[in-house]
């Protein structure tokens, strides 16, 4: 659409700068501000430069942490994406079942995150819970809160159940906005399912699943209350994720300047991944 | 190469249909010539779409046959039936080259890769395509989209029939023309079969040697254009071609004499004609409608629209209201005038269909 | 395309998503005798003991009230100031627009969890601790981001030329966007309301920072009830299941909508 150049526009845009720079720049300030600092408690602050980055980026802890979170976030990306695409082509297009279709998925994405946390921590459980009852009277060695690996587990199984209806969501929508003449074009030119979906359903929700990738990478990034409700980053610290190893530092250790820094580290990861990602997925609509 | 029969067709987007009502497609029964170019002309909604899906196999009819050279395509799948669709949208590959969207079908179809090359280019150099065939297909413009669309069906050479759902909607005016011609021009050129479905009659007039024009779901005539002009079957398609459109008019039968406006007047078709209890009109179009020194109707004029050609002069005579053309050079005259009516082409017409008789058949 | 087979997959799909909340239904039900004593697949002594317990605890009445208070408020406030913005971005080239509108989005890549010490800070300051347009606001955080690009995808589809004849018609520029603009884009703000509505209601770090007592959210209550009486697995069981109704309610409303909004493919 050719959109008419007018600085007038900025007036409509006001409200929403000022509400979310409220909550952003201000938070981001003190964020920053704590990063360059160090504190001895009783409010005494000292300039301490960039010290805490550099300490962070040397430090074996956030090396591991960040470790921990590119191999979460990208297996749940690797799962979740193909998943909800195969879900969305496999729904129905219309009739009564997609409504039944659509609020059964969506109700995941409507619960409580501590509540997922906790409902998962309860189904998973080695004696009692339905799913490690399961596992374990099949031969399995199941414990989640003991073994690292079944932790592992049981927190991308959660994911899943969490957030693929997500990427179905989205999908879908992408899929039923594709007008009927493409596969009756496709029909008509004696096209293979594999090739509708390769060059007719796949380029169609280019759109839709870039931003599907974008929102499970940044949510990812931040991922906390489920995972510390689950399992509390353990055992050990094996599922101890960017976010809850920075509230650990933040909370548990007050060690403000440390969490700050690192915190604005892993803003800039986020940032840095959505920002190559967007750009990966656009060059190509510019052409 | 085909010719396709249409028949005894009938079709319904309901399960079960009830009365006729239900029915997009009433009753159609159709044969249309191999090579021929045919439009398919009516209102929005009168179920020309649907007719087009069920020929190309989109849709399964509820009832009735489809032939392609009388063998029966009916349960056949759109790919069996070897046709070609131009939509109302053009739908191209977007992530595909020009190129590749025309090699697509016949890719599909396993032909092989010099055969594809070399038909690829005959149909761009047809379409003017050439220079643009290595560029996405997303980059070009509405109508250079709708030329793939077209040559994605002309590329392959077992092709029956090509069909076109009103392929110029998305056109930009100048350019609808160019590419009308250009339609034209392709079909003396290959002779395949093609059928134009649209509600412009311009465009129908011009693409088509034989025009069928359809109505709530029924073939209300097919014939030539000038048919179609000249000899309307039903008052709808009088109305439908022609700007503006034929004059009907209320009239009194008694006797084999029909009077308009309470004056007798000369038509083609009444004699021995039995109303029945039917309801009858006379149908005249403004193109045979004339001033005259003595005799006709007299009438009051109301009104004059200039369209450049001539002048469309609507008259008044109590209910009676019609119109007619007048030639630029022709003077209008003032205040109360006379007008009648060309005998050999004014017909009468019972419950909206032209009453047929053996002396003017 | 439409393979008899087809259904199998959403099937299999919404059978591992219940699966979960049937069991935590299933224990809500039971006595912690029988969830400690033995696995079974349905309760053999059904007891709503656990119910009776929450219900008569009076902050339960009062978490409710407040999650969706602050919930409501931030879906009106996200929705009503993303509206104009949204027409903003989906009309009119402006300096810095393009920028602008990253920039919203980046705000989707914060971690709540950096954040919640310096909004404990921030709102303490202005003195909206433990209220609910605290929460509301902080919320609007990730919700106006969002709230804003969801209906600029919808304001889009609309055609320039129905703002260009409500012009021509006489229309002032805020009796158009109030009668004739916003009821054409009415599926894409039930579509934006229902995810502001999602997310603001399923966030609880931030929601639990900003407040105490008097705002406190359901689902801290939960927490809170389920912890504070030992590891009564029913009990917290029981809890979680009440916290899932608004959220099926509220679904089972809108679907409708959704499925229009879909329809209209700008989600």
């Amino acid at each position: 659409m050719n959109k008419t150049v007018n600085q007038k526009a900025w007036f409509f845009v006001i409200p929403v700068v000022v509400l979310v720079a409220f909550n952003a720049v201000i938070p981001l300030m003190t964020v920053v501000n704590y990063s360059v600092q160090e504190t001895f408690g009783n409010n005494e602050f000292f300039w301490s430069g960039l010290d805490w980055f550099k300490q962070i980026l040397h430090s074996d802890r956030f090396h591991q942490a960040l470790r921990r979170q590119l191999i979460f976030t990208f297996t749940i990306l690797a799962i979740e994406i193909p998943l909800g695409i195969a879900i969305a082509l496999t729904m129905p297009r219309k009739g009564p079942w997609v409504s039944v279709c659509l609020v059964l998925m969506a109700l995941p994405l409507l619960i409580p995150w501590n509540v997922v946390g906790a409902m998962w921590n309860i189904f998973a459980l080695p004696k009692i819970g339905f799913m490690g009852h399961v596992l374990n009277s099949m031969g399995f060695d199941f414990n989640f809160t003991r073994q690292p690996g079944d932790a592992w587990f049981t927190l991308i199984l959660m994911d899943v159940w969490h957030w693929t209806s997500l990427v179905v969501l989205l999908a879908y929508a992408g899929l039923v906005s594709i007008p009927d003449a493409y596969y009756q074009a496709a029909r008509i030119d004696g096209a293979k399912p594999f090739a509708i979906f390769r060059y007719i359903q796949l380029p169609k929700m280019k759109r839709v699943l870039t931003i599907a990738v974008l929102l499970r990478l940044m949510d990812s990034f931040m991922i906390y209350t489920e995972p510390f409700v689950l399992t509390g980053g353990g055992p050990g610290n094996s599922t101890t994720l960017l976010s809850i190893d920075l509230v650990k530092i933040a909370l548990g250790q007050f060690d403000l300047g440390p969490a700050a820094a690192m915190s604005l580290i892993y803003f800039l990861i986020v940032l840095l991944l959505s920002w190559l990602f967007y750009t990966l997925m656009m060059r190509g609509e510019e052409e | 190469m085909a010719k396709i029969t249409l028949d005894n067709l009938r079709h319904s987007y309901m399960e079960n249909p009830q009365s006729a009502e239900d029915f997009a497609l009433k009753q159609i029964d159709v044969e249309w010539d191999d090579g021929g170019a045919y439009a398919l002309l009516g209102p929005s909604g009168c179920g020309k779409t649907t007719l087009l899906n069920l020929i190309s196999g989109l849709l399964k009819p509820s009832h009735g046959r489809v032939l392609f050279d009388d063998v029966d395509v009916t349960d056949q799948q759109p790919d069996q039936r070897n046709i070609a669709q131009v939509f109302q949208f053009p739908v191209i590959y977007d992530t595909m080259s020009v190129y590749d969207n025309l090699a697509f079908p016949l890719r599909n179809h396993g032909v092989d890769k010099v055969e594809i090359d070399k038909k690829v280019h005959e149909i761009a150099e047809m379409l003017e395509l050439t220079d643009r065939l290595k560029t996405r297909a997303s980059g070009l413009t509405a109508d250079g989209k709708q030329k793939i669309s077209l040559g994605r069906g002309l590329v392959r050479s077992d092709v029956n029939v090509i069909m076109f759902d009103e392929p110029l909607t998305v056109i930009d005016p100048h350019l609808k023309w160019q590419l009308r011609s250009k339609l034209k021009e392709l079909h003396e050129q290959i002779h395949r079969t093609m059928i134009y479905v649209t509600h412009d009659q311009t465009e129908a007039l011009t693409f088509a040697d034989q025009v069928v024009v359809m109505d709530e779901g029924v073939v209300v005539q097919i014939g030539t254009p000038i048919d179609l002009f000249e000899r309307p079957k039903h008052i709808f398609v009088g109305h439908f071609i022609g700007s503006p459109g034929m004059n009907v008019l209320a009239c009194d039968i008694d006797n084999g004499k029909v009077r308009v406006g309470g004056e007798v007047i000369e038509v083609a078709n009444a004699d021995g004609f039995n109303a029945n209890g039917c309801e009858v009109v006379v149908g005249v179009r403004p193109e045979f409608v004339s001033f005259v020194d003595k005799g006709g109707i007299e009438v009051d004029v109301t009104s004059v629209a200039d369209t450049g050609r001539h002048r469309v002069v609507a008259v008044k005579k109590d209910d009676l209201e019609l119109k007619l053309l007048l030639d630029e050079e022709d003077e209008l005259p003032e205040g109360k005038s006379r007008i009648a009516f060309d005998a050999d082409k004014t017909r009468i017409y019972a419950d909206g269909w032209l009453v047929e008789q053996e002396g003017n058949k | 395309m439409t393979k008899r087979t087809n259904w199998i997959v959403p099937t299999f799909y919404i059978f591992f998503l219940m699966l979960p909340i049937y069991w935590l239904i299933n224990m809500s039900f039971k006595t912690t005798n029988e969830i400690l004593g033995a696995f079974t697949l349905w309760p053999q002594e059904f007891t709503f003991d656990n119910y009776i317990k929450i219900f008569t605890d009076p902050t339960w009445y009062t978490g409710y009230l407040n999650s969706l208070t602050y919930v409501g408020l931030n879906t009106v406030i996200s929705v009503s100031v993303a509206l104009p913005a949204a027409y903003a971005f989906s009309r009119y080239r402006f300096l810095g627009d393009k920028h602008l509108f990253f920039w919203l989005l980046t705000n989707r890549m914060a971690p709540p969890a950096v954040f919640a010490l310096p909004f404990f800070q921030l709102y303490s300051a202005f003195n909206l601790f433990d209220t609910h347009i605290a929460v509301a606001l902080a919320h609007c955080l990730f919700n106006i981001p969002l709230a804003v690009w969801i209906l600029e995808g919808f304001m889009s589809g609309v055609p320039k030329e129905l703002d260009e004849t409500a012009y021509i018609d006489g229309y002032s520029f805020s009796r158009f966007f109030v009668k004739i603009f916003i009821p054409t884009i009415a599926a894409g703000i039930g579509v934006a309301a229902f995810f502001c509505f999602m997310f603001s209601w399923v966030e609880l770090l931030l929601a639990k920072t900003l407040t105490s007592v008097a705002a406190k959210p359901i689902a801290a209550v939960m927490t809170r009830t389920a912890s504070t009486s030992g590891y009564e697995l029913g009990l917290l069981a029981a809890a979680g299941t009440l916290t899932i109704v608004p959220g099926a309610f509220v679904i089972y409303f809108v679907r409708n909508y959704i499925a229009k909004g879909f329809a209209m493919g700008r989600v």
